[in-house]
């Protein structure tokens, strides 16, 4: 298994996991988030299947809420 | 129905970054008891633009639902904001990530500079801002009520400076409206007063100063009917925007008669 820091938490994923399969495993709609790894946002969804995460990675995962 | 206002009086319509708005009245989506009395009240309010924030999504919580499934973005015209930001390279990356989301390249930038007040961090305002519009941001940055401070962020490339009428959240209506009428009209970029505002006659009264528009948030969640002070923030800015199209009369300190002094029966 490889450990991520997903939103602040440590979180398990097994290896060769990518950014669509975290989200699918997280019940996430991919539409619905921007992703940001290792600082870097991940501008185009349509990538999320080929992009390997790694062990010590960084995962934010935004969307928007109410706010002034 | 409301009551209705002829806005063809308003023969220039809002223009922020070459973009041509149809109302003069922003809105928060903060505060709502409900998502569906927010929806009724930002309908109630007549605005386009309307504000969100960018936040984690809750992975502790099955279905974190973000505000996406309940305003349509087709309807709005999104405004991601960078709320909660205290220096310029978070407000910068909250605002890479909104704009990210795929909506629009604009941003509602706020840095602030202190936890009671949530007044701006000026320099780190002046530095994001820089550095935003150079990315080809629209930036409508959230500031205080100093000229000085405006000038800069004109330079810096803001397309709209955001003087407050009052702290964000405090409803004190506009504490300084020299300062406001003094921004506006040095300014060349729209100047559109964020936050502050608590009640109709304080967004007509901001509006009479001659600015280009208002965004409020709290002023209409926190009232105990948000859809019918909504309602009441739309006239009331649109009452505001007449009002200075039309030019008030002097002020004087003696009374002058209204009706004829003359033809009065025994003369």
């Amino acid at each position: 298994m490889i450990t991520l820091m997903v939103n602040g938490a440590p979180r398990e994923l097994a290896p060769r996991s990518t950014v669509a399969g975290l989200l699918r495993s997280l019940g996430i709609d991919p539409r619905l988030v921007v992703v940001e790894h290792n600082r870097a946002i991940l501008r185009d969804r349509e990538t999320y299947s080929m992009h390997a995460l790694r062990d010590g990675d960084s995962i934010e995962i935004v969307h928007f809420v109410g706010g002034g | 129905m409301g009551i209705a206002i002829d806005t063809s009086l308003d023969i220039s319509p809002l223009v922020i970054g070459g973009r041509e708005f149809r109302s003069r009245l922003m809105v928060g989506t903060g505060k709502y008891a409900s998502n569906s009395e927010m929806i009724r009240a930002i309908e109630a309010s007549g605005a386009e633009v309307v504000t969100v924030a960018v936040r984690r999504v809750d992975l502790s919580r099955a279905n974190d639902e973000g505000i996406l499934h309940h305003l349509d973005p087709e309807q709005f015209f999104l405004l991601a904001n960078t709320a909660g930001c205290y220096n310029a390279e978070d407000a910068i990356r909250y605002a890479r990530l909104g704009r990210a989301a795929g909506f629009n390249e604009w941003v509602k930038l706020e840095v602030i500079g202190d936890t009671e007040t949530l007044l701006p961090d000026t320099a780190g305002l002046l530095e994001a801002t820089r550095v935003l519009a150079s990315e080809g941001f629209k930036v409508l940055a959230y500031t205080n009520d100093d000229l000085i401070t405006a000038l800069r962020l004109e330079d810096a490339g803001a397309a709209a400076v955001m003087p407050l009428a009052s702290p964000i959240g405090s409803g004190l209506g506009m504490l300084n409206p020299y300062a406001i009428r003094t921004i506006k009209s040095r300014l060349g970029v729209p100047v559109i007063v964020d936050a502050g505002v608590g009640t109709a006659s304080d967004a007509c009264i901001v509006m009479e100063q001659g600015v280009d528009g208002i965004l409020m948030n709290t002023g209409i969640a926190a009232a105990s009917d948000p859809v019918r002070m909504a309602t009441a923030m739309r006239q009331a800015v649109e009452a505001g925007r007449l009002a200075y199209l039309a030019g008030r009369m002097p002020r004087r300190e003696t009374a002058v008669p209204s009706s004829p002094l003359t033809g009065m029966i025994g003369e």
